[in-house]
């Protein structure tokens, strides 16, 4: 062992006359965005041209759709692959792959129908993304479920559109009663001999409709309640049958991958994170909108370029939600580094969720804000599970108190732990979901509710466990729970006697 | 100080340890979930399908297996709502489980869970206004509370005297990029200001429609500065395809 270290010492000598070591092929620094439009896909996310079957085909859409569908679908489950998309309605989970689920070895053997299921749900605060879709480029989707239907040998699509969405479920109806009127959809769709129907389902107004299983319950005319986990629904889904969710963007971007090929989606964004995204950016921003752009564009470029920058300025922002409400919020100094992709963001342990920007700027009450989406959980989750059914209404109540300052320095810590109760211990991820912003304030914002919380103790004395001032309560000696907590002295706190009868 | 405080309560014969049995708060939900019956709303008031619509469900219901017609009952309860005047009532709910063959319960269940079943007669214009976050940062609340003074000082729930508007506060409908909005009946009002806000209610109360879609200018999403994208002529069929797809 001396000796080999003698010997490389030697070498080290040998080697002493290089200057200090560099990387003589590191990757060349790209900068992304600037997506140019002959590179959009939906060219008609603003509405400003013909919806209809006319300006849709002058814009590219049916076009050797029969040559498509021809190719097979193992070539079209390989172009998807190869192009890199990821499913875009939050959990990023590779679009090739998980359609390629449906083409089990020996599936022809299995005489049941299969679906393909299109998530039109568009709920997560912040996300109108789909809506434009819908209304200004409805053939891409339906289009979108032919190829992705032929690529799972599916035999019918349902498009399950949120019941709130009526013009936009128009127009997708529209679409599809001009496609079977062009023989594009039914028996012998294009003229390629395989036979594909598409049907529109409306919701009715909950937002966990928008989880796969959810979904697939209330098509089936139930109450929206997530299943268990396996079977998944690529086994036993719609009808008890193989089917597959996808979001709306992920299908619509299909057909165009598949004619401009898939180099050419997957030469845009960093590796993993390829392709183009529809972003929406919402709040405190000059002029907000729905904008498709590269993947992995800087968070600050994208605000900066398409929505005039924050009202009063950069330095007047203080923290963005990049992914829809579902994910943690990201202070100024991480908004200002992270790229708006999956990997980047998650780093920065937030997500891209459904691209969904939600800009504050300093006039924002954070904790308020944070609040609100508690309130939206509460509101939105199912009932079915104990940990997030009863624990977003205690998140909701302790962030609703918290807003004010009306707590404990400790709770906060209880708050947090009450989360981690309820993430991961749901049949779904609404749980996850409700936890998640409130990690995210508490990581970046603690001091601003504990300043709350001093300040509202200082000036108004000790506050009892569920938010009742000792001053309101008339015996305090009496072991009620909202008795409880008074005696707790936290810093800044104004003593106050406690009013006792029995003394 | 104290035994002042006991003094003067036992003088004002208080009972010292007189407590309620509870103190949890009484359980707020946006609407019982329990169907008691009224003269309004009993299954005793017939219901029915008009022609039109009974073609219009039996599309609906042929468009899912036939072992599966309850897979129809969201949609044919939409349209039940729509003849009913906006609201689903127990003969609606009744009609629509015997149509698709199923215990009444089983619609019950459905009817209750979704939000968008409004189960109490609404008014003629129903007004919807959201106020989650992304809404809120561009004052949604603003805006709920100038419909609420400006329909005459109703409350979120409440439908006004004449009967023309019914307000609610509901959670995100799904257009934050044009944040604050408000949805009367099927259509999004976006874009909303105070002074909009009321312009687009009174042609409400002047028996029209207004405009659809954002009040201040703007076609739909884009930015309102000026398009910073898709401002080219949109690429034709075969344009940019590989060499195959041409």
């Amino acid at each position: 062992m001396l000796r080999a270290s003698r010997a490389s010492s030697s070498a080290h000598r040998a080697a002493a006359r290089r200057c200090f070591a560099t990387v003589q092929d590191a990757p060349p620094v790209k900068r992304y965005g600037g997506l140019r439009d002959q590179d959009r896909i939906f060219t008609n996310a603003y509405c400003r041209h013909d919806h209809g079957i006319k300006g849709a085909k002058s814009r590219g859409d049916w076009h050797r759709t029969k040559d498509i569908l021809l190719k097979g679908d193992s070539w079209i489950i390989q172009t998807i692959k190869d192009s890199g998309l990821r499913g875009r309605g939050g959990a990023g989970f590779p679009s090739g792959l998980k359609w390629s689920f449906m083409n089990k070895p020996n599936w022809q053997a299995d005489k049941r129908p299969r679906y393909l299921v299109v998530n039109a749900d568009e709920g997560e605060p912040g996300t109108c993304k789909d809506r434009e879709i819908m209304r200004g480029d409805p053939h891409k989707l339906i289009e979108g479920c032919l190829v992705a239907g032929r690529g799972m040998n599916a035999t019918a699509a349902y498009i399950y559109i949120r019941g709130e969405f009526y013009l936009e479920a128009q127009r997708v109806e529209q679409a599809i009663a001009e496609a079977y009127a062009s023989g594009f959809l039914g028996k012998n769709a294009c003229g390629s001999g395989f036979d594909f129907d598409v049907y529109v389902h409306r919701g009715a107004g909950a937002y966990i409709c928008g989880e796969e299983t959810a979904l697939i319950e209330s098509i089936e005319g139930k109450q929206g309640k997530p299943r268990l986990k396996p079977p998944f629904p690529a086994d036993v889904g719609l009808f008890g049958c193989p089917s597959t969710v996808a979001n709306v963007e992920t299908v619509a971007v299909a057909p165009t991958i598949c004619r401009r090929g898939a180099p050419w989606f997957a030469g845009f964004g960093r590796e993993r994170n390829q392709g183009t995204k529809l972003f929406c950016i919402s709040g405190h921003v000059n002029n907000p909108c729905v904008v498709e752009e590269e993947m992995s564009i800087p968070l600050k470029d994208l605000i900066e370029k398409h929505c005039g920058g924050v009202i009063g300025g950069w330095d007047n922002l203080l923290g963005i939600i990049p992914g829809g409400s579902s994910v943690p919020v990201l202070p100024i100094k991480q908004c200002g580094e992270v790229l708006m992709d999956y990997d980047s963001l998650k780093d920065a342990q937030s997500g891209l969720g459904t691209g969904a920007v939600i800009v504050m700027n300093k006039s924002t009450d954070i904790v308020a804000a944070i609040a609100r989406f508690a309130k939206f959980y509460k509101h939105e989750s199912c009932g079915q599970c104990t940990p997030c059914r009863e624990g977003t209404t205690w998140m909701m109540n302790m962030m609703n108190r918290l807003t004010e300052g009306r707590g404990h320095l400790r709770e906060i810590d209880m708050l947090l732990e009450i989360t981690k109760q309820i993430e991961g211990r749901t049949i779904c991820a609404l749980g996850d979901a409700a936890a998640w912003p409130i990690q995210g304030l508490m990581r970046h914002f603690r001091p601003e509710v504990e300043r709350r919380v001093t300040e509202f103790r200082s000036l108004n004395g000790p506050v009892m466990f569920g938010g009742k001032l000792l001053s309101e309560v008339e015996d305090a000696t009496l072991a009620l729970p909202d008795n409880l907590g008074g005696n707790l002295v936290e810093g800044g706190d104004r003593l106050v006697e406690a009013p006792n009868p029995h003394a | 100080m104290l035994a002042a405080t006991r003094a003067a309560a036992r003088a004002r014969k208080l009972p010292i340890s007189a407590r309620a049995l509870s103190s949890s708060s009484k359980r707020q939900s946006d609407a019982l979930f329990v169907h008691r019956d009224t003269d309004y709303n009993n299954s005793k008031i017939p219901f029915a399908f008009t022609e039109e619509n009974m073609k219009k469900a039996k599309e609906v219901i042929s468009h899912y297996p036939p072992q599966y017609k309850k897979a129809a009952i969201i949609p044919l309860l939409d349209l039940g709502q729509r003849q009913n005047k906006g609201w689903t009532s127990i003969s609606v709910m009744n009609y629509v489980a015997q149509l698709v063959e199923v215990p009444p319960m089983r619609v019950y269940e459905v009817a209750t869970f979704y939000t968008m079943f409004n189960r109490e007669p609404i008014g003629q214009n129903f007004v919807q206004v959201c106020t989650t976050t992304p809404c809120m940062l561009r004052g949604a609340y603003e805006i709920l509370d100038t419909v609420k003074s400006h329909l005459g000082g109703i409350k979120v729930g409440d439908t006004t005297k004449d009967g023309k508007f019914t307000l609610v506060e509901v959670e995100c409908l799904g257009a934050c990029s044009s944040a604050p909005m408000m949805a009367v009946n099927d259509d999004f009002y976006e874009d909303l200001t105070p002074e909009t806000t009321r312009k687009v209610l009174d042609v409400f109360k002047s028996g029209s429609k207004p405009k659809v879609g954002p009040q201040a200018g703007r076609h739909t999403v884009e930015n309102s500065a000026g398009l910073t994208s898709l401002t080219s002529k949109p690429y034709g069929p075969g344009e940019h395809c590989t060499p195959e797809f041409q």
